[in-house]
């Protein structure tokens, strides 16, 4: 099933929160929406949900005009960012809720309804604690009702706004994986609602980068890592430093930081550069230039260094070097956004050094 | 797209009877009363309702009534912050019976507690004869008022101040403790400040209670016009002689004394609210 | 005394238990002093007295028509106050809590009067108001022919007033803190707005809803002041229990009174024990 969403704008009083918001999403596709606070992703996914009009724009679901739809008629499942559990039904209520507030001539028999809630709570791996109260199962297992709660009114679309969040660091990764796991297993269409960049990468098939109540880049994870958009989409994404360089005919120049000149193909005039660790390499050089102040060990047991240049504090690569010892800085690679929003690639200027 | 209905939009016709009953409600039981206290009041024109005040019984009760207030309420506040400092800042055994005593004469009938202090130094009380023998009036007097209004007003200072200095935790007063403060001056520049609007509000209430209070005083009082007798209890003579102008004049300035308390507690809120805001 | 020794008894289990904060042996002293003399004492007077009688006299105070008719009178008319001042309150706390006009802070100020009315002076305002010839009672007595003041509904009217802010002021926090999410939860899931208020709002204000009914309905049952003018006090008619022991007393009957009181007492103990308990098998599901 697809969901398509054509030229949404939401006005909050003067502000819009969401300003021409398109986005499509195929059937079995898991799209997370990935910004800073305030930037519109929650009000998007509210609109999905029906919880929210629309100024302008259209939703469609599987070829049909959600418009005018309210929520409790559209089947989509929704994961709160705090769950929103019923504090007064127990876990097996809670899950079974969506099925007993049916019509009655579509309300499943109890019998048949017990035995669903069972095969979700199998699901989520949460058999036994059906008799038990929100406040007395943890924040993990909270969500895991959550989320069987969602799923038993059989959705076509899983919205999940921020369910990370509450969870404490080592829950996380685990949960994460499982949520994927059980969207691949399900065969559903599934939003996710993150400002954790990392989280985006690891769950989503794609994901649409959103400021300021637009989006400003879908695409998959490794895309949007290779070729960002824009300037705000490789700040937001990858970890990468900004730095301000100055072009002039066709070469960056980073002063008064101690990094050597790039040539980028953008016109003269102020510009952005996005360096990961990986694009800057430290070299034992001439004292002076730049210091290392800090050496540890990434998460592949290679070295990552923070170099002081100046006042500034970057990260880096680099081989043999110790903590105080002075370098030389190279630029290996990098993004680089001018003026307009032009984009360009930096490349080394060794040969003109060499020269 | 403008005809959006939030999901959690009542329809038109839950509103409007809500809103209905809750007006109707206001309107006939909190509303009508108060009107029909000053209408009656000024009946006969201001001027009657202030000759039936200035009558020399009516100003005794009124003097009787503030000396009851300002006797009563020092007890409550220095017994009340004494209680709500023990009982949030400390743990001991038996403080839950503690906090559930102090809340129990809110849920005793005034009548009774003024029952109860005739038991003991009533004629026939067990107090009655070593006192009598001795020439000590209580019932029927003014110890045995400020007694019983003591009794009825005693949750109100505990209780408006308690929840606020649990909410506030005992760090701040460790903190103090650590800096070499001593008990006193903890309580006085540490604890009273942050409750200072609480304490306020809960006085407001204690002094409109005990000003107010009807039911424990009529049974220890004697009704002795001009000796014994407090606003409330003078109220009730007037109406039962059938000087109703008299009776609702009375009426209207403890009606206002219950306003002001009112429009006060309102204030306190706020600036309570304020200061917790600002604390946060 | 053995708090003391307590906390000095050496030994390995021991666990430091020091206070930081000066000043417990005060006020814990002030306040044992306070509540001995001022509630505990009296409270035992009123526990103690009444068996003076012995417990066949006892049993014969109580058994009294008219005693029996002002406890019945006194329970019956407070719970039926409670019980409908529930919607009412709810009517209000819903008016103040979720409704967006003008006049919703006056509203919330109001819902205090009856806390700030001196009895006396609600008691002879209602009588005034329910009265035959009241701007309420007339048009009552000319529309159905129903009579308030100086019958059992005038004291039932009495009672609604002094219990009326007790269920809103209750209720009104837990409504003011109850997540808009639950509700918009409920929707995704496919209730309709009435099966939403039914299993989701409703039972979350369930529990604040019956402390509100206990604590409007312990007001209620020894309400003096403001009953007695509207009352009527018609002996086996419209004679409230509290009103009764003032009449014991003017006889100098104090067991016979003190019977009463401590029979009041235990009875609205009672009832109250039996609400907490139904609250805490409410409240077991909730926080």
């Amino acid at each position: 099933m697809t969901v398509e969403v054509q030229g949404i704008v939401r006005r909050f009083g003067g502000m819009a929160a969401l300003d021409g918001v398109s986005l499509e999403v195929a059937a079995g596709e898991f799209v997370a929406l990935l910004g800073p606070s305030g930037s519109g992703k929650t009000t998007l996914l509210r609109v999905l949900a029906g919880l929210e009009g629309s100024d302008a724009g259209r939703v469609r679901i599987a070829g049909r005009d959600m418009t005018g739809v309210p929520a409790r008629e559209r089947r989509i499942g929704v994961v709160f960012q705090h769950y929103a559990l019923f504090r007064h039904m127990t876990v097996f209520d809670n899950i079974a809720f969506g099925l007993s507030v049916r019509p009655r001539r579509e309300r499943p028999t109890r019998a048949e309804t017990a035995r669903r809630v069972r095969e979700l709570l199998e699901l989520v791996q949460i058999p036994d604690l059906e008799n038990r109260y929100p406040h007395q199962i943890s924040g993990g297992q909270r969500q895991r009702v959550a989320l069987a709660r969602a799923l038993a009114i059989e959705p076509r679309l899983l919205l999940l706004d921020e369910p990370f969040g509450a969870l404490d660091a080592l829950v996380r990764r685990d949960v994460r994986r499982w949520v994927r796991d059980l969207h691949d297993r399900l065969g559903l269409a599934t939003i996710l609602v993150t400002h954790d960049q990392e989280e985006a990468m690891e769950m989503a098939d794609r994901i649409a980068v959103m400021e300021r109540g637009r989006i400003v880049q879908c695409d998959t994870p490794t895309a949007l890592l290779r070729d960002p958009a824009t300037a705000f989409v490789a700040g937001f994404v990858g970890g990468a430093t900004r730095l301000t360089c100055n072009v002039r005919s066709g070469v960056a120049h980073f002063d008064p930081l101690p990094l050597p000149p790039v040539r980028v193909s953008l016109p003269d005039g102020e510009a952005q550069a996005f360096l990961r660790p990986s694009d800057i390499l430290a070299r034992r050089g001439a004292s002076g230039a730049a210091t290392v102040r800090l050496v540890r060990e990434d998460a592949h047991g290679r070295p990552a260094l923070v170099v002081a240049a100046g006042d500034t504090l970057l990260d880096a690569t680099g081989e043999f070097l110790g903590r105080g010892d002075a370098c030389r800085l190279t630029l290996r690679s990098g993004v680089v956004f001018g003026a307009g929003g032009a984009r360009a690639e930096l490349a080394p200027l060794q040969a003109a050094v060499a020269g | 797209m403008s005809q959006f209905r939030p999901a959690t939009a009542d329809p038109a016709w839950l509103r409007l009877s809500v809103a209905g009953v809750a007006l109707l409600t206001a309107l006939v039981l909190l509303v009508l009363p108060l009107a029909a206290v000053f209408t009656e009041a000024l009946r006969r024109g201001l001027p009657a309702a202030w000759a039936a005040i200035a009558e020399p019984d009516t100003l005794a009760a009124i003097r009787l009534t503030l000396l009851v207030a300002v006797l009563t309420v020092p007890v409550n506040l220095v017994g009340g912050l004494a209680a709500a400092w023990c009982i949030t800042k400390f743990d001991f055994p038996g403080k839950r019976v503690l906090v559930t005593l102090i809340e129990l004469p809110f849920s005793v009938s005034p009548v009774i507690s003024g029952l109860t202090f005739v038991l003991i130094f009533g004629a026939h009380g067990w107090l009655g004869e070593w006192l009598q023998a001795r020439d000590i009036q209580v019932i029927f007097a003014l110890p045995g008022l400020v007694l019983a209004t003591i009794f009825v007003t005693f949750p109100f200072v505990a209780r408006t101040v308690m929840p606020l200095m649990q909410e506030q935790g005992r760090e701040e007063e460790e903190a103090a403790a650590t800096l070499g403060a001593g008990g006193l001056s903890t309580f006085l520049r540490v604890t009273l400040p942050n409750v200072k609007w609480a304490l306020l509000a809960g006085v407001l209430l204690c002094n409109a209670r005990a000003m107010g209070e009807f039911g424990a005083v009529s049974v220890v009082s004697g009704h002795v016009r001009g000796e014994t007798n407090t606003m409330p209890l003078h109220v009730e003579i007037l109406y039962n002689e059938y000087q109703f102008s008299g009776a609702f004049a009375v009426a209207a300035l403890l009606a206002l004394l219950g306003l002001v308390t009112l429009g006060a507690k309102v204030v306190l809120e706020r600036l309570a609210g304020r200061q917790a805001g600002g604390a946060a | 005394m053995s708090g003391a020794t307590l906390m000095a008894a050496p030994g390995p289990a021991r666990r430091a238990k020091v206070a930081a904060i000066p000043g417990f042996g005060l006020t814990f002293g002030i306040t044992l002093a306070w509540l001995g003399t001022i509630v505990v004492i009296p409270l035992a007077a009123l526990a103690l007295r009444p068996w003076e009688l012995g417990l066949f006299g006892l049993i014969d105070s109580l058994s009294d028509a008219r005693v029996l008719a002002s406890l019945r009178l006194s329970f019956g008319a407070a719970l039926l106050a409670a019980l409908v001042d529930l919607p009412l309150g709810l009517a209000l706390a819903w008016a103040v809590v979720r409704m967006n006009w003008p006049g919703r802070r006056l509203l919330d100020a109001l819902v205090d009067m009856p806390f700030a009315l001196p009895t006396a002076v609600a008691g002879i305002a209602l009588t005034a108001l329910f009265a035959p010839n009241g701007w309420v009672g007339a048009p009552l007595a000319q529309l159905f022919g129903w009579s308030v003041a100086f019958t059992p509904a005038g004291v039932a009217v009495a009672l609604m007033f002094v219990g009326l802010p007790f269920i809103v002021r209750t209720v009104e926090p837990v409504m003011r803190d109850l997540a808009k999410d639950a509700e918009e939860a409920a929707a995704t899931l496919g209730a309709t707005r009435s099966q939403t208020l039914r299993r989701v709002v409703l039972p979350a204000l369930a529990p604040a809803l019956l402390t509100g009914f206990g604590l409007a309905f312990a007001r209620a049952v020894g309400e003096y002041g403001s009953v007695i003018f509207i009352a009527g006090n018609m002996p086996m008619v419209s004679e409230i229990a509290p009103l009764l022991i003032v009449i014991r007393l003017e006889q100098f009957d104090f067991a016979g009174a003190a019977a009463v009181g401590l029979a009041m007492l235990s009875l609205s103990f009672g009832i109250l024990l039996l609400l907490n308990l139904a609250q805490r098998r409410l409240r077991r599901s909730r926080r």
